[in-house]
């Protein structure tokens, strides 16, 4: 199908962008690289009455590491963060999760951004950003403010953005030395939507024990989720295949999945423990 | 609806036209410029055969409007055979290693692939199925897509001539 009409707005800087926005937010949806946005419009799905095209602006397009930490403007394709020399040397995940994005051609124009605003709990970014500790840049006329990864996600295609705000920067902090990372999925066809999955990162010090462990969810319900009890199960111990088991048990013990065609939550559930199993072994392999 | 104003570069020429926001690049492309090459299968971003290169970067046009292109340049299948119609060595491979059938998805697949050529290296099965993992196709069953996506990938290399 085709999209319905819209009014389009496309600034050209960032702060006429935040005009737009505090004049439009309420019936405007914000349109970046478009790769979930143009389906749910040619479906007509999604229905806003103005469009507000943020690929002019181009101040939002950069990637860079400052005092330490990656800072990912919103508009940064995500085919640009996975090539990389500087985020695959110090934030690994990314590229990990990356990969699994859809295609090289959705890749070219889905932005980072994009991808975290959109929310989709099925979606490798946001496990990703919220594995590694992210924090959400928003901004608005009214001014800044900086949110973690747990208050930025809401729920199901939900952020805490107000209608006048705009995701603007997503700042990575740096990983400690020693830190192996991992992001395991399983979907029917490379490049589906997965079914369930997991983004760990693990910290060990020099005799192979456990100083940091950090485990995120795909799927597992309708929010990007760490699974923090396990997290601490793995601290000052040593990785075998039993411990792995046991921890991907207690990070799957309370999840209840949503079933649908594609599997019924009770798999789901399975499936993800199995995810975080093998993420936790290939990350401190 | 206000229309806007826009000027779009495809394959060397530029198209002029006032159009609705609303429209699609792919519609663009077919109904403005009347290049029918671009086929338009799932109309939501899964089947790749409207795939075509913006500033050398494969895209789905599906998924971007019209209005996003104004002032870029743009290509599509029609630019990779040469005027006098000889095939481009990627058309020419496909057509060697029957990897076409009914041909609605091979403007997509070959426009998906041609960038990653110009890199002249060659390619094992692997790092193509990857480079086709974008693309649709339902007669072929992909087999000869791939052979034919290796062998162009040596000839563009030059590994045959040298061999």
């Amino acid at each position: 199908m085709k999209p319905p009409p819209f009014e389009y707005k496309d600034p050209r800087s960032l702060d006429e962008t935040l005009a737009v926005l505090a004049e439009n937010g309420e019936d405007g949806k914000v349109l970046a690289g478009g790769q979930s946005l143009v389906p749910l419009l040619n479906f007509r799905l999604a229905q806003p009455s103005v469009i507000i095209d943020v690929n002019r602006v181009e101040e939002l397009s950069y990637l860079r590491r400052g005092d330490g930490k990656l800072r990912i403007g919103a508009l940064c394709r995500q085919a640009r963060l996975e090539q990389s020399p500087v985020a695959r040397e110090g934030w690994g995940l990314l590229g990990d999760a990356l990969k699994l994005v859809a295609h090289p051609q959705i890749r070219n124009r889905g932005t980072v951004g994009g991808s975290a605003a959109h929310a989709d709990p099925a979606a490798e970014l946001p496990v990703a950003l919220a594995c590694l500790d992210a924090r959400f840049k928003a901004r608005s006329s009214r001014g800044d403010r900086v949110l973690e990864a747990r208050d930025f996600f809401v729920t199901h295609l939900t952020t805490a953005l107000e209608p006048d705000e705009l995701l603007v920067e997503v700042e990575v902090p740096p990983l400690p030395e020693g830190t192996g990372h991992a992001f395991e999925e399983y979907s029917r066809r490379h490049g589906d939507f997965a079914l369930g999955g997991a983004a760990v990162l693990y910290t060990t010090n020099g005799d192979g024990s456990c100083t940091d462990a950090r485990i995120a969810l795909l799927g597992a319900a309708d929010t990007p989720l760490r699974a923090t009890e396990a997290e601490a199960e793995l601290k000052g111990k040593q990785l075998t295949e039993d411990l792995a088991a046991e921890a991907a048990r207690i990070a799957t013990r309370d999840i209840e999945p949503t079933g649908d065609i594609h599997g019924s939550g009770s798999y789901r559930k399975r499936l993800i423990e199995a995810m975080v199993r093998r993420a936790l072994l290939k990350a401190a392999a | 609806m206000s229309l806007r104003r826009v000027s779009i570069e495809i394959n060397g020429q530029t198209y002029e036209r006032e159009i609705e926001p609303r429209l699609l690049l792919s519609d663009f492309i077919r109904h403005e410029a009347g290049l029918t090459g671009t086929h338009v299968g799932c109309e939501h971003g899964v089947c790749g055969a409207c795939t075509v290169q913006m500033d050398r970067e494969p895209v789905r046009s599906c998924l971007m409007l019209a209005v996003q292109a104004d002032g870029h340049s743009l290509r599509t299948v029609e630019s990779l055979a040469d005027p006098d119609g000889t095939l481009h060595p990627l058309q020419q491979a496909f057509h060697e290693s029957h990897a076409l059938q009914c041909g609605f998805c091979t403007p997509g697949f070959l426009m998906s692939i041609e960038p990653a050529l110009a890199d002249a290296r060659d390619y094992d099965d692997d790092q193509i199925r990857e480079l086709l993992a974008g693309n649709l196709c339902r007669c072929t069953g992909y087999q000869n897509i791939v052979t034919a996506t290796a062998d162009a990938a040596k000839r563009m290399s030059g590994a045959e001539r040298s061999a």
